[in-house]
């Protein structure tokens, strides 16, 4: 039986597994749930009543966050019915979550290193690496592709459109 | 027929030489738009928009609507050529487009498409050169109440209408308006949902969250899927679009029929993806063989294509007249127009009749020229796509980046595009809907301040939005249509129980 916390329950079907789209209905709908609350405890800090001058900040919020809460809950009893469709299907498969992580977790770095290295450098370093990663290209190939692709998007950025993008010691070496 | 000598004006604008560039410019965008996964017409102007404050609102809106046309063309190349819909409204047109190209056959199958594209696209531009001024005018007279009912009106379609569950169409939709409510409230100046958090206090913005949402979670699932690139290759020649264009005629009846569900749906903010499987849905229902749907049946490329584009432009009628987007391409030019400075709603129809006729010729044109470059430039739009995915995929997270920086200048919006990819991935794979998200996004701030006007003028009672014909009818076409599927159920309840 699945557990209320979404992302590691895991469920029997065949050679195939991976985390239970049941487990993921519900950890969504629980998260969504969370945020109605969020929300609703905000606007009541902040007021969510009629002020001397109208309707306080929260007075809308306060009901968005209450009927998140509500449609969530209905989420979460279709989820849970044993009926439901979602019953035994997979949210997807571990070799696929992999493949969708060996994509993430380089973006999710990528996003890390830009306000250091700043966006080119770490533009070219990202195409680089998918070109090795995923393309088995050389890496003769893919490092001047990368700094290319770089390239065009600093010409196109910062000198044609005099758009100021985040940039790095490089960038500072070079001048700009 | 003060229109025509308006809509001159507006060809005056259009007809410029650098909006003409524009045009050219941003059609052959959107078309690239259109073939790349990750890169859809929502986010693809979205990533455009902060680039264009430099122009005069009527140019920037020109090139970021060519881009949209530009896109709704792109997305049914790599349908028929690679069975891989470029956009979801393509969809559709893979069912008999693909298998057509399949047998040698994708000149014509493409051809098709097109034509069927810009015939969609030119009724509904007709419509809106007639229908929106009146809708504008009409609407010349609604007050903040009538103003909140015409966003529940969109909104109750969206959960009335939804193919899904409506209840994960209102909880995405909760989900947007929470969201476009975190930060400060313009009318009290107090700071909401920022939790202390300095970068918060910014609000955040429907751009990042768009090109998250739309362009990140579709690499994420591209890579899911294991995404190759396999496809049929085309050549448009003379004589197969000289040979498929005299065999369209006889079709006329498809083409309207696709063209009035194409509108009707693009009205309502139901958008082009189901006008799409509907109009696809009709032709095979209403055909005397249905079982050749499937198989590479031109009529399958021409209604779901018709429809798609039909409805597509249509959406932009509930956005120029009312200030209510109809999908949520539209919903980001609607953003983009509060950028300019200009304020959406009945009102641009008299104050700046330049920007909205300039807007609608330039709609006109905008086809035909989108029509004449898909045609002769199909053959390297498809050799976009034999550029292997991992370089494809990379430049488009950096693009995706750049995009969601130039919103504010703020790396934090970067790393808030990266949490709404993942959002978005989770969201698409659980059938959470995401344009309710979205519009309600961009609407959130407008649709409060009219109910927040509204409760002034009543003084807290919700009886405002019952207090004359105008905005109870409206409410009430509201509340039918939210409930439409409780109602549907019910009355099939009563029916049932009665022997046959």
């Amino acid at each position: 039986m699945s557990v209320t916390t979404g992302n590691d329950t895991l469920v029997e079907a065949g050679a195939e597994r991976g985390p239970s789209m049941k487990g993921m209905e519900i950890g969504t709908a629980v998260i969504l749930m969370a945020m109605g609350g969020i929300a609703i405890m905000d606007s009541l800090r902040i007021g969510a009543g009629w002020g001397s001058d109208g309707p306080q900040s929260g007075y809308f919020p306060f009901w968005l966050g209450l009927i998140l809460v509500g449609a969530s809950l209905v989420n979460l009893a279709m989820a849970l019915k044993p009926s439901a469709k979602s019953e035994g299907a997979l949210f997807a498969t571990w070799p696929q979550l992999r493949m969708v992580a060996s994509v993430l977790v380089p973006t999710a770095i990528y996003v890390a290193v830009i306000p250091f290295a700043g966006i080119y450098v770490s533009s070219a370093l990202l195409i680089a690496f998918f070109m090795i990663r995923f393309g088995e290209f050389r890496s003769v190939v893919s490092f001047p592709s990368g700094a290319l692709a770089a390239g065009v998007a600093f010409a196109i950025f910062e000198l044609w459109f005099l758009v100021a993008l985040p940039k790095g010691p490089l960038e500072t070496y070079l001048g700009y | 027929m003060e229109e025509i000598g308006l809509l001159m004006q507006g060809f005056a604008v259009a007809l410029q030489p650098e909006n003409i560039i524009l045009m050219v410019a941003g059609i052959v965008l959107g078309v690239l738009i259109g073939v790349l996964p990750g890169l859809g017409g929502a986010n693809g102007i979205a990533i455009l928009l902060p680039l264009t404050f430099a122009l005069p609102p009527v140019s920037a809106i020109i090139l970021l609507s060519c881009i949209y046309w530009g896109a709704l063309f792109g997305g049914a190349i790599t349908s028929i050529l690679f069975n891989i819909p470029g956009e979801p409204w393509s969809v559709a047109t893979t069912f008999d487009g693909y298998p057509m190209a399949q047998q040698g056959r994708a000149g014509e199958a493409l051809v098709a498409a097109f034509t069927s594209s810009f015939v969609g696209a030119f009724i509904a531009v007709l419509m809106i050169t007639f229908v929106a001024p009146l809708v504008a005018q009409f609407a010349l007279q609604f007050g903040p109440p009538e103003f909140f009912a015409v966003m529940f009106l969109s909104f109750a379609c969206f959960i009335g209408l939804s193919k899904g569950s409506p209840f994960k169409a209102l909880a995405a939709m909760m989900f947007g308006f929470l969201l476009a409510g975190v930060g400060l409230d313009g009318v009290t100046g107090q700071l909401r949902m920022t939790f202390g958090s300095m970068e918060l206090m910014r609000g955040i913005d429907f751009l990042v969250v768009v090109i998250g949402l739309f362009g990140l979670s579709e690499i994420f699932q591209s890579i899911e899927e294991g995404l190759r690139f396999k496809g049929q290759s085309a050549k448009i020649t003379m004589r197969t679009m000289l040979k498929t264009w005299a065999e369209l005629p006889r079709h006329w009846w498809l083409f309207i029929r696709s063209s009035v569900i194409g509108c009707w749906m693009g009205v309502t903010p139901a958008g082009a993806t189901p006008a799409s499987f509907m109009s696809y849905g009709v032709a095979r229902r209403m055909a005397a063989d249905k079982e050749s749907f499937g198989k590479g049946r031109v009529e399958g490329v021409i209604a779901p294509e018709t429809a798609a584009h039909a409805a597509g432009t249509s959406a932009l009628l509930p956005m120029l007249s009312l200030g209510v987007p109809g999908s949520p391409t539209a919903a980001v030019l609607l953003g983009g127009l509060i950028m300019w400075g200009l304020q959406p709603g009945p009102m641009l129809f008299v104050e700046q009749k330049d920007f909205v006729w300039g807007l609608i010729a330039s709609m006109y044109l905008g086809n035909i020229v989108g029509l004449i470059i898909v045609l002769a430039a199909v053959p390297w739009f498809a050799m976009i796509l034999r550029v292997p995915f991992s370089i494809i995929a990379a430049i488009i997270l950096m693009v995706c980046a750049i995009g969601a920086y130039t919103v504010n200048s703020a790396e934090f919006d970067v790393v808030l595009m990266l949490i709404f990819g993942v959002i978005g991935y989770v969201m698409k794979k659980l059938d959470y809907p995401l344009a309710p998200l979205v519009l309600a996004l961009v609407l959130g701030d407008r649709t409060e301040e009219s109910f927040r006007q509204a409760l002034l003028i009543s003084e807290g009672s919700l009886s405002v939005f019952f207090s004359n014909w105008l905005v109870g009818s409206i409410m009430v076409a509201g509340l039918t249509l939210m409930f439409y599927p409780a109602i549907s159920k019910l009355m099939a309840g009563f029916r049932s129980p009665k022997p046959a």
